[in-house]
C-alpha cells in the first residue's frame, strides 16, 4: 500500500494524513469529515443542518434536544486540530429558515467560539438559502477561491474543482458478512462532495445515481474513520436498493 | 341476572340451553357450568383448560345466558353499548370464534348480535358500530387502544358487563400484553361493573393472569380460577432415529425419511420448527422423497398473507396431508383432523412443545400424539428432558418483567386522545393493571413528560408540546393532527423492515408474482448471484428495486443458508436446568439412544461432564488456535453477549480473542493466545474472566456501539410515539429510518444517558434480544463454581458448538480494525496484478 499513500499523502504536517489533489489544489480529508485547505488555511465543512432536532420537534416529533451541541462540538475539535483562519460553511448549515433563532444559549456560544479570531463564510443551502440575523461573518450564494469552486448543490455536468456538499454521501460495505455504513467524501479527482457533518443528518448511497451520475467514470469514496480515512473504489462499496 | 337460590349449578342453566346441549347430544362440562356459577356470583376468573375442552363456549356461556335472559330492550330509549367483548391474540381466532359463536345463537334463536372487527373491517362497518354496537364484539389488542383513544369509548363500553380474554397465557408478558393490560384498566373505569374471565393453557405461574382479571390495588388482589378436567395425558416420544446423528446443524436431515413415513402413516400432520429457514429447508427437503406426491404445504410468517390463507383454508378443509410450520401455527384455529404433531429440532422450552402437542387431536377424551426428532446430539438431550417435563406436566416458569414504559407512553397519549385526562387519576387507572401494580409515580411523570414535549432534561420543547394542561390542570392531546399520528402509530407490533420478494419477470421492469417478505438484514448481507432457499424454491438474488428485492429461479442444489439457522427461541432456564441436570446424572442415560450415550460416556472419559450448578471451562488448542469453550446452557442470546463481553476481556487481557462460536448449550472463544498457559501462569483467571462485573463498564462500551441494542431503541421509539412508523419528511423507506434512530440513539446516549427512552430500551434488553437477565443469573449462580480442565485436544462436547455456522468475530461490530484490513486486502489485490482478483464468476 505504500506506492498508493505515496502519491497522495501530499500534507507535510503529517505523512499519514490524508492528503489528495483536486484540480492541483493540494487539500486534506479531515478523518472527522471536514475539508482542510492548507494554501488558504481554510476549513470547509458541510451539511451541519443544526436544530434540526427542534425542527422536527415542531411538527409534533420531539427528537432529542441535543444535535446542535454534539455537531458543534465536533466540529469544535476540527477546528482545534487546523485553526483555520476561514471556516467556510458549505450550506444547509441549519436545518430550516428559523433554526439560528431557535439556538440555545449554550449553542450560541459554541457558534461564538468557533467563528472568534477567524473569518466565517457562510454559503447558502436549500434549507437555508438567506442569511440569518445574528450569525456574523459572511454569507454568499458560492465561493470561487484560486482553482476551486464551493458551492452547496453540486452542478450537473461536469465541473473540475467544484467542492460541494448537499447528497451527504454514505458508503457500504460488506465486511467479513457483516454490512457496515459510513459516512464518506466521493470524488473522481475533478470534483469532491462532502460528507454531512450533522448529528442528524441521514445518508444517500454513493452508488445511488443521484452521485453517480456527478462522475463521469471511476470515483473513490473516501470512509470518515474518526482517526483515520479509509478508501474505496466505487466499485468495491454496495448499492442499498 | 337474578340470583337462584338452587345448589344444583345446573340449575343456572335455562332451560332453552339445555335443550340445545342435549339436541347435539352433549352435556354442559363441570367447568362451563363453574363458569356460569362464577358469573352469578359477580366473579371475574381464570379458566385454565387443554385444548379441545370447550374453553371458548365456556367463556361465552355466561354471556348467552344473560343476553338470552335480557328483556327484549333493543328498541327501547337508548341504543344499548356492547355487552360482551372478546379479545383475542389473532385475528384470524376472533373470526373463526365469531363464526363459532353464531351456531348456538341461531340453533336457540338468541337475540344476540355478533359482530368482528378487526383491521380488515370495512371503515363504513367500523363506524356503523360505533354508533350501533353488537351484543358481543371480537376484536384485538390493537383495536381495543384505538376504540379507547376515541370520545365513543363511553358510550361504547358503558354497559359492558363481560370481557373475554382469549389465549391469555400468549399475551401476558409482551408488550401487546402490557398494551392490552392498560385497556382493560380504562374498562373497568368506564364500566366498573363489568367481569373478565381469562381463558388460558396451563402455566407455572397462575396467579399473575389471575391478577390481572382484576384491578390491583394494593394488596395482590386475585381473580378467581377454574381448572378444567385434564384430558387424556398426551402420547409422546422421541425419534430413536436409526441414521446416525448429527454433531451439529439444525436440518434433521438424517431423519428426512423417517419423518415423511409418519407423514405417510397419519391423516394430518403438523410438522413443527423453530425458524422460517429451518421450514423452507425441512420442506424442500420432503418434496424430494415425497415419492407419493402427498399435499404437504409451508406456512410461515414471511410468506404472502394470501399464500398463508390458502394454506389454512386447504387444511380446514382437511385436503392437506402435512403442513411445515413456524411458531405462526402454535396459537390458532382449532383443525380437528390432525392426529399428529412432529416437533422437528429443539422444543427450546416445555411450556411452547405443550402448546404445540396440543395442536393434535382437538378432542378431550383421545390423547394427543406428538413426535419429537432432535436435529442434533444436544438436542437429543433438550428433547429428553423436555419430554420428562411434559410427563410431569411441568411448565417454564415465566420471566418476571414490569410493564413497559414504552408502550405506556403510547397509552397515555391515547388516553388524552379520548378527552382530557387528570395525572392523579390515569397513575391510578394505570397502576390497577397488573404489569403497572408496581410502577412508580416518578417513572409515570417522566412518561407523561415524555409525551409532553420529549422529557428531556434541557426543556427546550416546551412550545412544541404534544399534550397541554389545561386551566384545571387535566391533559388533553395539542391538536389533532396528534391524535391522527397516535392512530397511525397504535400497536406494539414493530416489523423488522420487510422486503417483499419478488420474481422477476420477462420484462425486467415489471416483476412477476411476489413469494413473500424477508427481513432487510437478510438482503443486505446477499450479493447479486448469491441463492438461498425461500417458499419452498432455490432462488438467486438479482437485485433491489425500491423495497422490493427481485430473484430468480434456479437449479442450484447447494443454496447458500443464512447462518442464524438456530433457533429463534432461546432454550428456557427450566428446560437448561433439566438438561444440566441429566447430563450430571449417568444412571439416566439409558433413555438415551446409544450414540449419544457413547458420546457422553467419552466426554466423561477425555474430559469431564458438567455438573448441575457448576460451569466447565475447557482451553485447547486446535489448528494452530487456542481455543476456550464454556457450557452455561443459558441460551444463544445470553451466550453471544457472554461473548461479546468475554472477548472484550481477553482482548483487554492481551490475550488476543480472534472470535467466538455460540449455540444454545456452549460458548467456544479462538484466538492466537495459548490460554491453557495463561491459566497455569496465573496471567489469565477465570474466575476474574467471568465475574459479574462484566455486566459494568465493558457492557456500557459495548451497548454504545451494539446494532442489537440501537434495534432494540428503536422498537422504544417507534412503540413510545417518539417517531412515526413512517419518518415524516422526505425519507422514504425504513432503511433510512434504521439510520435515523441509530442517530438518535447515539445523541442521546451521550447527553441524556438516562432518558425514559434509554431505560425503556435496557429494560428491553435485560429480556430480550441481549437476554442480559439471564446471563447475570448466571454469572451468580457459577461464582466461585467454575471447573478448568485443560485439554491436548478437542472434547467430544465442544465438537458442537466449533461445527456452529454463524461465527461473531471480535471488532466484528466496532469494524474499524475490519475497515483497515479490507482496504489493505483490496490495495494488495490491486498491487497483486490482474489474476488474484477473481476466482470464477459464480
Amino acid at each position: 500500500m505504500e506506492p498508493m499513500r505515496a502519491a497522495t499523502a501530499l500534507d507535510e504536517r503529517d505523512e499519514e494524513a490524508d492528503g489528495f489533489l483536486l484540480a492541483g489544489a493540494r487539500l486534506v480529508l479531515d478523518p472527522a469529515g471536514a475539508l482542510w485547505w492548507p494554501a488558504e488555511r481554510m476549513l470547509i465543512a458541510a451539511d451541519l443542518h443544526l436544530e434540526k432536532g427542534s425542527s422536527f420537534a415542531a411538527r409534533g416529533v420531539p427528537l432529542p434536544p441535543y444535535d446542535t451541541r454534539a455537531t458543534l462540538a465536533l466540529l469544535t475539535e476540527i477546528v482545534a486540530r487546523w485553526n483555520p483562519r476561514t471556516l467556510v460553511m458549505l450550506g444547509d448549515s441549519f436545518h430550516d429558515r428559523r433554526g439560528a433563532a431557535r439556538l440555545g444559549a449554550l449553542e450560541r456560544d459554541m457558534l461564538a467560539g468557533l467563528s472568534a479570531g477567524r473569518e466565517m463564510v457562510w454559503v447558502a443551502g436549500n434549507h437555508d438559502p438567506d442569511p440569518m440575523p445574528g450569525l456574523g461573518g459572511v454569507h454568499v450564494e458560492e465561493l470561487r477561491v484560486g482553482p476551486l469552486t464551493l458551492r452547496h448543490e453540486p452542478s450537473a455536468g461536469a465541473a473540475t474543482g467544484e467542492i460541494a456538499g448537499h447528497l451527504h454521501p454514505v458508503a457500504r460495505l460488506l465486511l467479513r458478512g457483516r454490512s457496515l455504513r459510513r459516512r464518506c467524501f466521493a470524488s473522481d479527482g475533478a470534483r469532491l462532495v462532502m460528507p454531512a457533518l450533522g448529528a442528524y443528518a441521514g445518508g444517500l448511497n454513493i452508488r445511488d445515481a443521484a452521485l453517480a451520475g456527478l462522475f463521469g467514470g471511476p470515483y473513490i469514496a473516501h470512509l470518515v474513520g474518526g482517526a483515520r480515512i479509509y478508501r474505496f473504489a466505487y466499485h468495491a462499496c454496495l448499492p442499498d436498493r | 341476572m337474578p340470583p337462584r337460590d338452587s345448589e344444583r349449578p345446573d340449575d343456572l342453566l335455562p332451560d332453552i340451553f339445555r335443550r340445545w346441549f342435549a339436541g347435539r347430544g352433549w352435556a354442559p362440562r363441570a367447568h362451563q357450568l363453574e363458569l356460569l356459577e362464577k358469573a352469578r356470583d359477580g366473579r371475574s376468573t381464570l379458566l385454565i383448560a387443554p385444548t379441545g375442552a370447550g374453553k371458548t363456549l365456556a367463556g361465552f356461556l355466561p354471556s348467552l345466558v344473560e343476553l338470552a335472559e335480557r328483556p327484549t330492550a333493543r328498541n327501547s330509549v337508548r341504543p344499548t353499548g356492547v355487552h360482551t367483548l372478546y379479545i383475542s391474540p389473532l385475528k384470524a381466532l376472533a373470526v373463526d370464534v365469531a363464526r363459532n359463536l353464531e351456531r348456538p345463537a341461531e340453533e336457540m334463536r338468541l337475540p344476540i348480535r355478533i359482530e368482528t372487527r378487526t383491521g380488515d373491517t370495512p371503515a363504513s362497518r367500523r363506524q356503523r358500530q360505533r354508533r350501533d354496537p353488537p351484543d358481543i364484539l371480537l376484536t384485538t389488542p390493537e383495536q381495543i387502544a384505538l376504540l379507547l383513544a376515541s370520545a365513543d369509548a363511553e358510550p361504547l363500553f358503558g354497559d359492558l358487563r363481560r370481557i373475554v380474554l382469549d389465549e391469555l397465557h400468549a399475551l401476558a408478558g409482551s408488550k401487546r400484553g402490557d398494551l392490552l393490560s392498560l385497556g382493560l384498566a380504562r374498562l373497568r373505569a368506564i364500566a366498573p361493573l363489568a367481569q373478565t374471565v381469562g381463558l388460558s393453557a396451563t402455566v407455572a405461574d397462575p396467579d399473575t393472569l389471575r391478577r390481572w382479571l382484576v384491578p390491583q390495588r394494593g394488596a395482590h388482589e386475585m381473580g378467581d380460577v377454574v381448572v378444567a378436567e385434564a384430558g387424556a395425558a398426551p402420547s409422546l416420544s422421541m425419534l430413536d432415529s436409526a441414521a446416525h446423528v448429527p454433531w451439529a446443524g439444525h436440518t434433521a436431515r438424517h431423519a428426512l425419511k423417517e419423518i415423511y413415513r409418519l407423514i405417510t402413516a397419519n391423516t394430518t400432520t403438523l410438522v413443527f420448527v423453530n425458524t422460517r429457514m429451518q421450514a423452507e429447508l425441512l420442506f424442500q427437503e420432503l418434496w424430494h422423497v415425497n415419492e407419493a406426491n402427498l399435499p404437504i404445504a409451508l406456512h410461515h410468517g414471511s410468506l404472502d398473507v394470501g399464500q398463508r390463507r390458502k394454506v389454512e383454508a386447504a387444511m380446514g378443509e382437511g385436503r392437506l396431508k402435512a403442513v411445515v410450520c413456524t411458531s405462526s401455527l402454535d396459537l390458532g384455529i382449532d383443525w380437528g383432523a390432525v392426529d399428529l404433531v412432529i416437533n422437528v429440532g429443539a422444543p427450546k422450552g416445555s411450556s411452547r412443545l405443550m402448546q404445540r402437542i396440543g395442536r393434535a387431536n382437538h378432542r378431550l377424551d383421545e390423547p394427543s400424539r406428538a413426535v419429537l426428532v432432535p436435529a442434533n446430539r444436544f438436542e437429543v438431550l433438550e428433547c429428553r428432558a423436555a419430554l420428562e417435563a411434559v410427563r410431569a406436566g411441568a411448565q417454564d416458569s415465566t420471566v418476571v418483567r414490569s410493564g413497559a414504559l414504552d408502550v405506556l407512553a403510547q397509552h397515555v397519549l391515547g388516553m388524552t386522545c379520548a378527552g382530557p385526562v387528570a395525572a392523579d387519576d390515569l397513575y391510578a387507572e394505570v397502576a390497577s393493571a397488573e404489569p403497572y401494580a408496581e410502577l412508580t409515580r416518578q417513572d409515570f411523570d417522566d412518561v407523561l413528560d415524555f409525551v409532553a414535549t420529549g422529557g428531556y432534561a434541557l426543556r427546550a420543547y416546551e412550545r412544541f408540546a404534544r399534550i397541554r394542561q389545561m386551566k384545571d390542570g387535566r391533559w388533553r392531546v395539542a391538536n389533532p393532527q396528534m391524535a391522527q399520528q397516535y392512530r397511525l402509530n397504535v400497536g406494539t407490533i414493530v416489523e423488522a423492515s420487510m422486503l417483499k420478494v419478488r420474481l422477476a419477470g420477462a420484462k425486467a421492469r415489471y416483476g412477476g408474482r411476489v413469494l413473500g417478505e424477508v427481513e432487510e438484514y437478510f438482503a443486505e448481507q446477499l450479493s447479486p448471484g448469491d441463492t438461498f432457499v425461500f417458499a419452498g424454491e432455490v432462488l438467486a438474488f438479482l437485485s433491489i428495486v425500491e423495497n422490493e428485492m427481485r430473484v430468480a429461479r434456479t437449479h442450484a442444489t447447494d443454496p447458500r443458508v443464512p447462518s442464524y439457522a438456530g433457533g429463534k427461541f432461546p432454550l428456557s432456564t427450566f428446560l437448561a436446568a433439566g438438561v444440566r441436570a441429566l447430563l450430571a446424572d449417568p444412571q439416566r442415560w439409558a433413555s438415551l439412544p446409544g450414540q449419544v450415550r457413547e458420546w457422553l460416556e467419552l466426554q466423561k472419559w477425555r474430559s469431564r461432564l458438567p455438573g448441575r450448578d457448576d460451569l466447565l471451562v475447557e482451553t485447547f488448542p486446535r489448528g494452530g488456535r487456542h481455543y476456550l469453550v464454556a457450557y452455561p446452557f443459558e441460551g444463544r442470546l445470553a451466550h453471544q453477549t457472554l461473548g461479546m463481553l468475554l472477548t472484550r476481556r481477553l482482548d483487554r487481557a492481551r490475550l488476543n480473542p480472534l472470535g467466538f462460536m455460540a449455540n444454545d448449550y456452549a460458548i467456544a472463544i479462538y484466538g492466537m493466545s495459548d490460554l491453557s498457559l495463561a491459566l497455569a501462569q496465573g496471567r489469565l483467571s477465570l474466575d476474574g474472566l467471568f465475574d459479574a462485573d462484566m455486566l459494568g463498564d465493558d457492557l456500557e462500551d459495548w451497548l454504545a456501539e451494539s446494532s442489537l441494542m440501537k434495534r432494540t431503541f428503536r422498537q422504544c421509539a417507534i412503540i413510545s410515539g417518539l417517531i412515526e412508523r413512517r419518518f415524516p419528511g422526505k425519507e422514504k423507506n425504513a432503511r433510512q429510518v434504521t439510520m435515523s434512530t441509530d442517530l438518535i440513539y447515539d445523541v442521546l446516549r451521550r447527553h441524556e444517558p438516562g432518558h425514559v427512552l434509554l431505560r425503556a430500551a435496557r429494560a428491553d434488553a435485560a429480556t430480550g434480544l441481549l437476554d442480559i437477565r439471564r446471563l447475570s443469573d448466571m454469572l451468580m449462580r457459577i461464582r466461585g463454581r467454575i471447573e478448568h480442565v485443560p485439554l491436548a485436544r478437542v472434547s467430544p462436547l465442544a465438537v458442537p458448538v466449533m461445527l456452529e455456522i454463524g461465527r461473531e468475530r471480535v471488532a466484528g461490530e466496532a469494524s474499524e480494525a475490519l475497515l483497515a484490513e479490507a482496504e489493505d486486502e483490496l490495495i494488495r489485490e490491486a498491487m497483486g496484478g490482474a489474476d488474484a482478483g477473481r476466482d470464477g464468476a459464480g
